[in-house]
């Protein structure tokens, strides 16, 4: 079995007597996208809250790389190579997309606090960002102002942006989100791609493509995982057709 | 872009032929009234880098400001009565010399920056700008109780304090010896802005999740960031002391922090100019209307309204449009 890259073991995390998190134990392998899926309010965003480093969990830690990184910060985590992108696109929206790049290959590279050289001006950069930029096919809006990207660009743009720090490990949330047919299927062409590079923890709506790239799918309900398995194995689960897959049939 | 660089350009050009009209018709008075935009512009441009590429509102930039001032009115008045200012451990005595008195200025005030920054960039939004007013009032009142320089009164220095090579008394010599300063912050504002520190720091001011996540804390930025701008307001502190060869408690009041605020805000947060068109435009309006009323600051609030409520950029961003990003 391939090295676990990522890791939670039992994290809890309750506000108030609602549990959103209930000793969930989850792990990320070398070369895999493992999906995390789950209705709406089942605490998918908390997880990943807790596994990026916005929120310490009441209970239980996390693994990243081997090492415990419970108590290190979101900057720490990204550091050790966490490549994170958002459900809502968290991006500098005054900058342009080769701009947002850039601070990505910056961010990676460290150096930030020098005043003189013009950043827009590294070569080293510069070529990191176009680079990551061609692989998401934003290569001819590296001049466009990010706030004028389209939705689905900008989910694009997360994703180049990720590419930049070069992680160990990616953890996208909904990056499918709002980008229709053709490009959901292109970005899962990509990401199909891409776990070669790095293994991905996948939180995603779009069951087709949650089922066309998943080697493992973790199903997420009131803040448990009822269960773990290849796409087969969750299709086939009972527990989860009557707690999860029903209610999309149905709809 | 280009826009506003021809902008910029057309104001420096206005700024460097007015005081040559002065000059020529013998108007000292022009003079120092250009003297006084350039130190005003320069202590914007200080806070022009926390509040225009960090986001931060700080309304207590004139802590630094009095601060500088009261690092020259320190060492001048030491100087000029020949006390030193200590003897243990070793001892310090007071200056006239510009150079001197900057250097300790911009420290100073850059330290007060680190201390003030790092308690209350803990905080964001309306507390920010309560705790940096704090500490802008709490030095206003510590100054105020504090006779050794003038207290409530203020102190005057009697002699401008010297630069080598020049003599700081003829009001050009002076004037052009605050335009190299402004000139060089403005330079020095610029490659900042465009420098990985100002990306970074732009980025942390839109989207601080963005900065965390490519591995940079927000919160080390704006702290150096507010050092450096503290340090430059400070500097402005001590050359307007000397402009007027007085300090006082007023330096340190929320007036004055206002007031550089309203500079950058009329000019265009943000702006590299920003800060020098609306120092301009306040000290001409102070020219023009304070003969007509005592009253004359309604008029810039009106100014300051319209500004806020219908041209954000400010003055240099209502003439050259929306700013583009450089890339």
């Amino acid at each position: 079995m391939a090295e676990i890259v990522l890791q939670t073991n039992g994290i809890s995390k309750s506000f108030g007597a609602l549990k959103a998190s209930d000793n969930i134990s989850l792990d990320l392998r070398a070369g895999e996208i493992h999906a995390l899926i789950g209705p709406n309010g089942a605490g998918k965003s908390t997880l990943i809250k807790q596994i990026a480093g916005n929120m310490q969990p009441d209970n239980g830690t996390v693994q990243f790389l081997g090492r415990d990184v419970t108590a290190l910060d979101t900057v720490a985590r990204a550091r050790l190579g966490l490549g994170r992108t958002f459900q809502i696109s968290a991006l500098a929206m005054e900058f342009t997309v080769l701009q947002n790049a850039v601070l990505g290959a910056l961010g990676e590279r460290g150096g930030v606090f020098r005043f003189f050289r013009p950043v827009m001006k590294d070569r080293a950069l510069l070529e990191r960002a176009r680079e990551a930029l061609k692989r998401v096919g934003l290569q001819d809006h590296a001049a466009t102002r990010t706030a004028e990207l389209s939705h689905g660009q900008r989910r694009q743009l997360e994703v180049a942006v990720a590419l930049t720090l070069k992680p160990k490990a990616f953890l996208m949330d909904e990056p499918m989100a709002g980008l229709g047919a053709g490009g959901s299927k292109r970005l899962t062409g990509f990401l199909d791609g891409l776990r070669a590079e790095a293994p991905i923890l996948l939180v995603e709506h779009d069951m087709d493509a949650v089922f066309a790239l998943a080697d493992r799918i973790s199903v997420l309900v009131y803040g448990q995982v009822i269960a773990t398995g290849t796409a087969a194995e969750i299709r086939s689960n009972a527990e989860v057709r009557r707690a999860y897959l029903g209610e999309e049939d149905a709809a | 872009m280009a826009r506003e660089t021809y902008i910029n350009a057309a104001l420096t050009l206005a700024l460097v032929l007015v005081p040559l009209w002065a000059w020529s018709t013998g108007q000292a008075y022009i003079l120092t009234l250009c003297t006084k935009v350039a130190i005003l512009a320069l202590a914007g441009v200080g806070l022009n880098i926390a509040l225009g590429l960090g986001g931060l509102v700080s309304f207590g930039h004139a802590a630094f400001f009095g601060i500088g001032g009261y690092a020259m009115g320190i060492l001048a008045s030491h100087a000029q009565i020949m006390d030193p200012i200590a003897e243990w451990p070793f001892l310090i005595e007071g200056t006239k010399s510009m150079p001197v008195i900057w250097l300790v200025a911009m420290l100073a005030s850059a330290f007060a920056a680190l201390l003030i920054g790092a308690l209350s960039l803990r905080t964001s939004g309306v507390y920010f700008i309560m705790i940096t007013l704090a500490f802008g009032q709490m030095l206003y009142y510590f100054t105020i109780g504090w006779p050794a320089y003038g207290g409530e009164d203020g102190l005057s220095i009697y002699v401008r304090n010297s630069f080598p090579g020049l003599n700081t008394l003829v009001p050009a010599q002076f004037l052009i010896l605050a335009y190299v300063i402004l000139g060089l912050a403005l330079l020095f504002s610029a490659r900042l802005a465009r420098a990985p520190f100002g990306l970074a720091l732009t980025a942390a001011r839109q989207n601080a999740d963005r900065v965390e996540t490519v591995g940079i804390t927000p919160f080390k930025l704006r702290l150096v960031a507010f050092v450096i701008s503290g340090a430059i307001t400070g500097l402005a502190g001590a050359l307007f002391a000397d402009l007027n060869r007085f300090i006082s408690p007023t330096m340190f009041s929320w007036h004055t922090s206002g007031e550089i605020m309203i500079f950058v805000i009329l000019g265009g947060v943000g702006r590299l100019y920003g800060p020098v068109a609306g120092a301009a435009l306040f000290i001409l309006l102070e020219h023009l209307l304070g003969g007509i009323s005592d009253y004359w600051l309604i008029y810039v609030g009106a100014l300051l309204l319209g500004v806020v409520l219908f041209a954000r950029g400010g003055l240099i961003g209502t003439l050259a449009g929306r700013e583009v990003a450089h890339g």
